[in-house]
């Protein structure tokens, strides 16, 4: 029994829930421009769901309408940025190894950089409530891969897809 | 499109944004439309911004720029359709925008189909040596027929 590693206490759920949803606030409200859209991001886990709640404002054919197609392709890049970005932050953040408390909109992570994006409309996004989950294919070390889709009423009808690819920040402590 | 006066275009262009909320919200202004080009504008605001440290606009506002630029010379092309959505628009960023630049798109749409126009665009910021980024995208071509129809049913199955 004695010889027997001994194991840490396990942190109590709310330290961990506290110190998750500050560095996700710090990452997401630090970008002027996600404010502007309105984009917030709902965590389960280590699982981001961005939403982007209706505005007259997203609006770019009165006639339909529909949401604008610069909208619909600045959502998903939001939420693959803020994803990819999240993903390369998590291991560190759970490990004790980056600073998360010192986060604030003047010292946040450096974010990842777009290389290129492709957004694929797949239907007209309707006047409603949006949502969108990014997958990273590939984080490497100088390149990542992240595929996203955003919905509407129904998970399985996408109205848009996107694929960018991302240079990765430098690995430093931010 | 028939042949308009310069006056035509102008009284035309000025309407052409104004009718897209989202455009006239981000402040954009159509600065030339003929055939099938467009040369759109946007200017600087501390809103659009991506990195809060450096101040440079975030790439989904210059998605916005491109994207409404792309439609604006479909709409123009000779062909003239009645409306137009995208299809597909791939962007490559090749630097950030200079923080508090104006920006500027010209797209062309240099091949319309029956029912596909094919669209390429450039966008800068007040250096005009170095694009800051380049799209090509793929817009439907509405004409009024029974493919509109069959969008507004695709529509009403959703609600």
């Amino acid at each position: 029994m004695s010889n027997q590693p001994r194991r840490h206490r396990p942190e109590p759920v709310e330290v961990v829930q506290k110190r998750r949803d500050a560095a996700l606030k710090a990452l997401v409200e630090g970008v002027p421009y996600i404010r502007f859209l309105g984009i917030r991001f709902d965590r389960r886990g280590d699982e981001l769901t961005a939403l982007m709640p209706f505005d007259d404002k997203l609006i770019g054919n009165p006639m339909l309408p529909a949401l604008h197609g610069g909208v619909t392709a600045a959502f998903l890049e939001v939420t693959a940025i803020i994803v990819l970005s999240w993903t390369i932050n998590w291991e560190r953040m759970e490990n004790g190894t980056r600073a998360v408390d010192r986060w604030d909109p003047r010292h946040l992570p450096k974010m990842p950089k777009t290389i290129d994006f492709a957004v694929d409309y797949l239907r007209s996004g309707l006047p409603r409530d949006a949502y969108a989950r990014a997958r990273v294919n590939r984080s490497g070390r100088r390149y990542a891969s992240v595929h996203v889709e955003a919905w509407q009423d129904r998970r399985e009808r996408p109205f848009a897809q996107g694929t960018g690819h991302f240079l990765m920040p430098a690995d430093k402590d931010g | 499109m028939a042949r308009m006066s310069a006056e035509e275009k102008a009284r035309l262009a000025a309407r052409f944004l104004q009718a897209i909320p989202h455009a006239s919200h981000l402040g954009m202004k159509l600065t030339l439309l003929e055939d099938g080009v467009a040369e759109t504008t946007m200017p600087y605001d501390a809103r659009l911004v991506g990195d809060p440290e450096t101040g440079v606009i975030h790439g989904g506002a210059v998605s916005a720029l491109m994207d409404t630029c792309c439609g604006a010379a479909v709409m123009v092309h000779p062909e003239s359709p009645l409306g137009t959505a995208t299809i597909d628009l791939r962007i490559d960023y090749m630097r950030p925008a200079t923080a508090g630049q104006n920006l500027r798109a010209r797209a062309e749409c240099y091949h319309v189909t029956r029912s596909v126009a094919f669209v390429r665009a450039t966008a800068w910021d007040e250096d005009s040596s170095r694009p800051v980024a380049t799209a090509t995208g793929a817009f439907t071509v509405e004409r009024g027929g029974e493919r509109a129809v069959g969008r507004v049913l695709d529509e009403e199955g959703t609600r």
